[in-house]
């Protein structure tokens, strides 16, 4: 037990100086949480606590309605509203339904892409935090072949 | 596995710089197995860190479902000819990667 404790501090100390030297600009602490929770209505709570979330048409959601292959989906999220904080991409489906936030610095535009893996057909939500709110766009995206198996 | 630089490609346009880049990353989920029915540990890219000319412009935190060797595109406001971009990524398994672009 005793040995178990002092192997944890060394690594949590060496975690911590790798950290710190690798990462001098590190601001904040991954959302952890939301990264695990298993429900669409969880990663929300996690993400946004009461904050209520509204359908907006300035939240434009790019993403193909019909995915061939749910292993590359093709997404971005953009949105011409003033002040964007962050911006999240949450896909219902998935094991995990956070796929991926972006924290913007002040004057960053609002408008990120990636690629992400779908296990099956599901809506996809964009998400767009700003200091009013939280705004969103969804799709549903139909996937002819999963992207978790191969 | 040798940790492969992060490519970029940047645009200028009237201000604002389109940036994209690829990780070479296995991006790992944790729930697949092998053949044999070991199940393969996760290994993803968990926060990437976007950098213009020193000052963080952009942070993204991912989960396992985004893909393999990652395509990522943001932009940058107030860019000029001869800024700096960096792009730096840290994965679960605490490794780290980056990549520079010189705006032309």
């Amino acid at each position: 037990m005793n040995m178990n404790v002092s192997r944890r501090h060394v690594l949590r100390g060496l975690s911590l100086l790798i950290g710190v030297a690798a990462l001098p600009r590190q601001l904040f602490a991954r959302a952890t949480g939301a990264f695990q929770a298993k429900e669409v209505d969880q990663v929300m709570q996690q993400l946004f606590g009461d904050l209520p979330v509204t359908l907006s048409d300035q939240v434009i959601l790019k993403i193909p309605s019909i995915a061939e292959n749910g292993a590359v989906v093709p997404v971005t999220v953009s949105s011409d509203v003033a002040g964007v904080e962050a911006i999240y991409i949450v896909i219902d489906a998935n094991p995990n339904p956070l796929s991926a936030t972006f924290e913007l610095g002040a004057t960053s535009p609002a408008d990120v892409s990636t690629r992400v893996k779908m296990g099956q057909s599901s809506m996809v939500r964009g998400l767009v935090k700003t200091s009013d709110g939280v705004l969103m766009a969804q799709q549903e995206v139909k996937v002819t072949i999963g992207g978790c198996g191969g | 596995m040798a940790v492969k630089p992060v490519k970029m490609r940047g645009k200028l346009a009237e201000g604002v710089a389109e940036i994209k880049a690829l990780m070479p990353h296995p991006m790992e989920t944790g729930t697949r197995r092998t053949e044999a029915g070991e199940l393969i540990p996760a290994h993803f890219i968990q926060e990437v860190m976007c950098e213009h000319n020193g000052a963080l412009v952009l942070r993204a935190e991912w989960g396992t479902s985004v893909s393999k060797n990652p395509y990522f595109a943001f932009k940058v406001a107030e860019a000029k000819a001869g800024d700096e971009v960096v792009i730096r990524w840290l994965d679960n398994l605490g490794e780290t990667s980056e990549g520079r672009l010189t705006l032309k």
